[in-house]
């Protein structure tokens, strides 16, 4: 007995020592994580953010070459992908939700289902050599619609999961007692359980904007690109991720730091959303 | 929330359509003239503020593509197209396109070293050794006997080429094919070769960009990318055997020197006899459809192009471009008169 | 006398149950509703379906002529229009996996540090920073990679080669944009769906499992090696799939930071292309019906890829929380 008791301390030391160096090690990887994160916004805001004048929002960009200029059409073109995107993709997706949430249940939901998984799934250049084979070929120009239609395509999939999502947590209480009141069940659907979701739904479109506001592989072959500003619907547009690509990879200093401001303008949009959209859930989500 | 979407909407079509006044006419192509072409089509519509022409610089290679869908009103590409590009494209869309030289440009070589002050010398055959991965150390005897007394690093030279069809490219391997026979047999010439070594940049705003970028390393791109960013490039040694520095005088040399340009004015003029000639000049090329429906656009285009013949040729020389030889620019603006 | 109203409950005017004719419930609104919704549903299956057929449908000439092949040969030559899939297959999965190597354990470290030993408050905050990450654009990595990483991993180069150059996928000449920049770049990327994932995962083990374990002597460490993490090892290893699907599909930021060289070579710090990469790089200049045909066959193939990637995943995930016993 006596001669085991010292083999077993020798082994809780071990023991012990494993235990706080792994631990440790975890809180590591933490610090690493976090930090990088930290680490992006510090680093955009400080070399993007201190270089970003009002040019940057009011003018074209200048000819190759020289100086000064800004991304005014970029930042518009942007907004009116995305306007589109919005248009195409949310109510599609909504809509769908809506069937999945309120009258699913049967193989032919299951059969949905799987399917938006599947073109969630889908790598964003995927969707734009769709996009391009099958809007900007048959109308032969590149433009701002195809660019939108491809940015909305992305958008369906994540808009149907979220709004089914949302409507699902409404209790069922609530459409139980509308309907015993003598609604339909459309009437229902409309005026009391959409509403109790709307929380959720509205910031489930806000990150799902957010999302496809940074995506630039799509944009490539439709919105194609355009040095001034894009009149109408039809024709190529700037957008600010096509921007930041060719700015980055060209070897001129100005076109660096217009880069920067651009990512840096982008990123702040972008977690903004994110931020503002997950505040708003939280507070929805609380015991009340 | 509904009533902002509303506005928003209402604000984007009315901007949208406010400004659908311009005319818009695009365009898409080589990178090599990226520079005078934006100077220009920025100038013309300083002159002209309803006609907007819209350039992407995507490669000839790209110009080429769609300008064949007919996704953009004309194309560019320093690559002539070859006769089956040219039925490829009559077959998709029934009429021929056009050829128009717009300027002079050369292809200068590159090079990243930043600890050698002095201007470094290449040869034809250098060159290609080096493209083929022969020659692949800075400090290589070949390298050290056409650069007497410049102190070579002792370093793998790291060559950057293009990763997309390039005009840039063919004008480069069709020199090459010239001075090497080796490189003739193993990659060709074309917009797109089988690169026996190196990295991919894209455009030669990329490959400019990727030179700066890493130390040792060495690419091709137009002079004037390298100029405006200050990368220093090499001189080359010509096929009199002088060696010679890419600049105006150089260029319009080796255009001059060269022989005549067909009616199609689909030529080379690499490697050219000139003594003062630079081995590495090429015209580059605006690809114009013979046939465009929209009357407003085909005026723009037609107007353009006499543009870019007369006024648009004395903006040239600011950007490192040489003009086109006068009998030349004649027989363009006898061939404006095709376009219907 | 009035003309008798029914006031009962049955009013003649409004029948109920079968009695509601197809144009009753048309006109309160039911069907319409239910036929908007479910053709609104149905457009998933519309859009995917023609998507798939698309890829296969413009993909024709180069499977015709290549038919398997394509997948295993090397040759990328869009001149004698031979295109071969494996440098691109080779790019991707190796970019890939490296990421996963980089990302796992980082990423379930840190799920277990913000599931097991966090108070709740920090580890909602720190979770909430984390998942931000997944939110940056993928340009915004790129531009990152090209003026951050790549260079530092250039200084870095002599310390990597002294300590990794042993090993021959440490050798070879390097330039900075590589396998390994791309590599890396990712890895952040995909970090926050590993943590996200397996920090829910973790946090959803069942406390009596921790609690006999602890009760049994077992350090904290050893109950969440032994114990916890078995237990969410379907969950974790599909988030693991889902991140590995997300690495596959990215474009920007990869092509910006590897190199464009479609070449197989047996070393990271060699430069290399995916075939996201390599799509978005040629595909605005591919002339002739054959080589626009292989880009999209390349498109056909990374789709297959993904799918069959995020199936896994999702059983994984499902299954991880619903039974979670090894």
């Amino acid at each position: 007995m006596t001669a085991a008791a010292p083999l077993r301390s020798a082994n809780t030391t071990r023991r012990k020592v494993v235990n706080v160096v792994m631990l440790t090690l975890t809180g590591l990887c933490t610090l690493v994580a976090a930090g990088t994160l930290v680490f992006i916004l510090g680093y955009l805001f400080i070399h993007g953010g201190s270089s970003l004048t009002l040019d940057f929002f009011t003018k074209l960009p200048t000819p190759v070459g020289e100086a000064g200029g800004g991304m005014a059409n970029a930042i518009l073109g942007s907004a009116k992908l995305l306007l589109i995107a919005m248009l195409v993709g949310v109510p599609l997706g909504f809509m769908g939700g809506v069937y999945l949430s309120e009258f699913g249940g049967s193989a032919f939901s299951f059969f949905v289902r799987y399917t938006t998984d599947l073109l969630n799934g889908v790598p964003s250049i995927v969707i734009g050599i769709f996009a391009y084979t099958v809007i900007v070929l048959p109308q032969k120009h590149f433009s701002t619609l195809a660019g939108g239609l491809a940015l909305g395509v992305m958008m369906i999939p994540i808009a149907i999961r979220s709004s089914e999502e949302f409507l699902r947590a409404v209790p069922i209480s609530l459409r139980e007692g509308s309907m015993a009141l003598g609604a339909s069940k459309a009437r229902s659907i409309l005026t009391v359980v959409i509403p109790a979701a709307k929380h959720g739904i509205l910031t489930g479109i806000m990150l799902n904007l957010a999302r496809v506001a940074g995506e630039t592989a799509p944009l490539l072959f439709t919105s194609f690109g355009n040095r001034y500003w894009s009149p109408g619907w039809d024709q190529p547009t700037a957008a600010l991720p096509v921007m930041i690509f060719n700015y980055a990879i060209s070897p001129y200093e100005d076109w660096h730091r217009q880069a920067w401001s651009a990512g840096f303008v982008l990123l702040a949009l972008v977690l903004t959303v994110n931020i503002v959209a997950r505040i708003i859930i939280s507070k929805r989500t609380s015991p009340r | 929330m509904t009533t902002q979407t509303i506005l928003g909407v209402a604000l984007a079509t009315v901007i949208g359509t406010g400004l659908a006044s311009a005319q818009l006419i695009n365009g898409a192509g080589a990178t090599f003239p990226y520079p005078i072409y934006s100077k220009w089509f920025d100038s013309y519509h300083k002159q002209f503020p309803n006609l907007q022409f819209n350039y992407q610089s995507i490669g000839s290679g790209g110009g080429v593509k769609q300008i064949t869908e007919g996704t953009v009103d004309f194309g560019a590409s320093d690559n002539p197209m070859s006769d089956k590009l040219l039925a490829a494209y009559k077959a998709k869309r029934q009429n021929s396109v056009l050829h128009f030289p717009s300027v002079l440009g050369a292809v200068v070589i590159a090079y990243n070293l930043p600890n050698v002050p002095q201007q470094l010398n290449l040869s034809g055959e250098l060159l290609a050794a080096i493209f083929l991965g022969r020659v692949w150390k800075w400090n290589d005897p070949e390298m050290v006997k056409m650069n007497p007394g410049v102190k070579l690093p002792d370093a793998t030279i790291v060559v950057i080429h293009r990763s997309d069809g390039s005009g840039t490219t063919f004008i480069l391997s069709d020199y090459l094919s010239k001075v090497s026979k080796e490189w003739e047999a193993k990659v060709g010439r074309a917009s797109s070769v089988k690169w026996p070594t190196g990295l991919g940049g894209k455009g030669s705003e990329g490959v400019t960009g990727q030179v700066k970028q890493i130390p040792n390393s060495l690419g091709y791109t137009e002079l004037i990318f390298a100029v405006q960013t200050r990368t220093p490039f090499a001189k080359m040694r010509n096929a009199s055997g002088a060696l010679i520095q890419a600049d105006l005088k150089s260029v319009t040399e080796a255009a001059a020197s060269s022989e005549g340009l067909p009616d199609d004015f689909r030529a080379s003029i690499t490697n050219a006899p000139g003594k003062g000639a630079y081995p590495i000049s090429s015209f580059t090329w605006l690809l114009i459809p013979d046939r465009i429906q929209d009357p407003a656009k085909r005026n723009a285009v037609k107007s353009f192009l006499k543009w870019m013949l007369t006024d648009g040729q004395d903006m040239t020389e600011a950007l490192n471009f040489s003009r086109l030889p006068k009998a030349v620019i004649a027989k363009e603006l006898r061939l404006i008169e095709k376009i219907q | 006398m009035t003309t008798p109203v029914a006031h009962s409950a049955t009013n003649p005017r409004r029948p109920s149950g079968r009695a509601r004719t197809f144009w009753t419930r048309l006109k309160t609104g039911d069907e319409v509703a239910f036929l908007i919704t479910l053709a609104c549903a149905a457009s998933v299956l519309l859009v995917t379906g023609l998507l798939v057929f698309e890829l296969y449908q413009n993909s024709a000439l180069p499977r015709h002529k290549f038919g398997w092949s394509f997948l295993t040969t090397d040759v990328w030559d869009p001149v004698a229009e031979e295109f071969g899939a494996l440098p691109f297959i080779y790019g991707t999965l190796v970019t890939s996996a490296l990421a996963l190597v980089i990302g796992i354990p980082l990423g379930v470290g840190a799920a277990i540090f913000l599931a097991e030993l966090a108070p709740a408050r920090i580890s909602a905050g720190l979770t909430f920073l984390i998942e931000l990450l997944a939110a940056v654009p993928s340009v915004i990595y790129g531009l990152l990679g090209i003026f951050i990483l790549v260079p530092a991993l250039r200084s870095a180069e002599p310390t990597l080669r002294a300590v990794l150059g042993w090993m021959p996928i440490f050798q070879g000449p390097f330039y900075g944009v590589s396998l390994l920049s791309a590599g890396v770049v990712l890895s952040v990327m995909i970090l926050p769906f590993i943590i996200s994932i397996s920090r829910e995962v973790i946090l959803a083990v069942p406390n009596d499992q921790r609690e006999a374990a602890l009760a049994l002597g077992a350090t904290r460490w050893e109950t969440t090696w032994d114990i916890v993490l078995p237990y969410a090892k379907n969950g974790i290893t599909g988030s693991i799939f889902l991140a590995l699907a997300r690495a596959l599909g990215e474009t920007m930021a990869v092509t910006m930071v590897i190199g464009n060289d479609p070449k197989i070579v047996g070393s990271l710090f060699a430069p290399g292309y995916t075939i996201a990469a390599v799509i978005a790089n040629e595909f605005t200049e591919a002339t002739g019906d054959m080589y626009s045909g292989a880009l999209i066959e390349l498109g056909l193939v990374l789709f297959g890829l993904t799918i069959i990637i995020n199936a896994v995943a999702r059983i994984l995930v499902s299954g991880g929380r619903l039974k979670g016993a090894p």
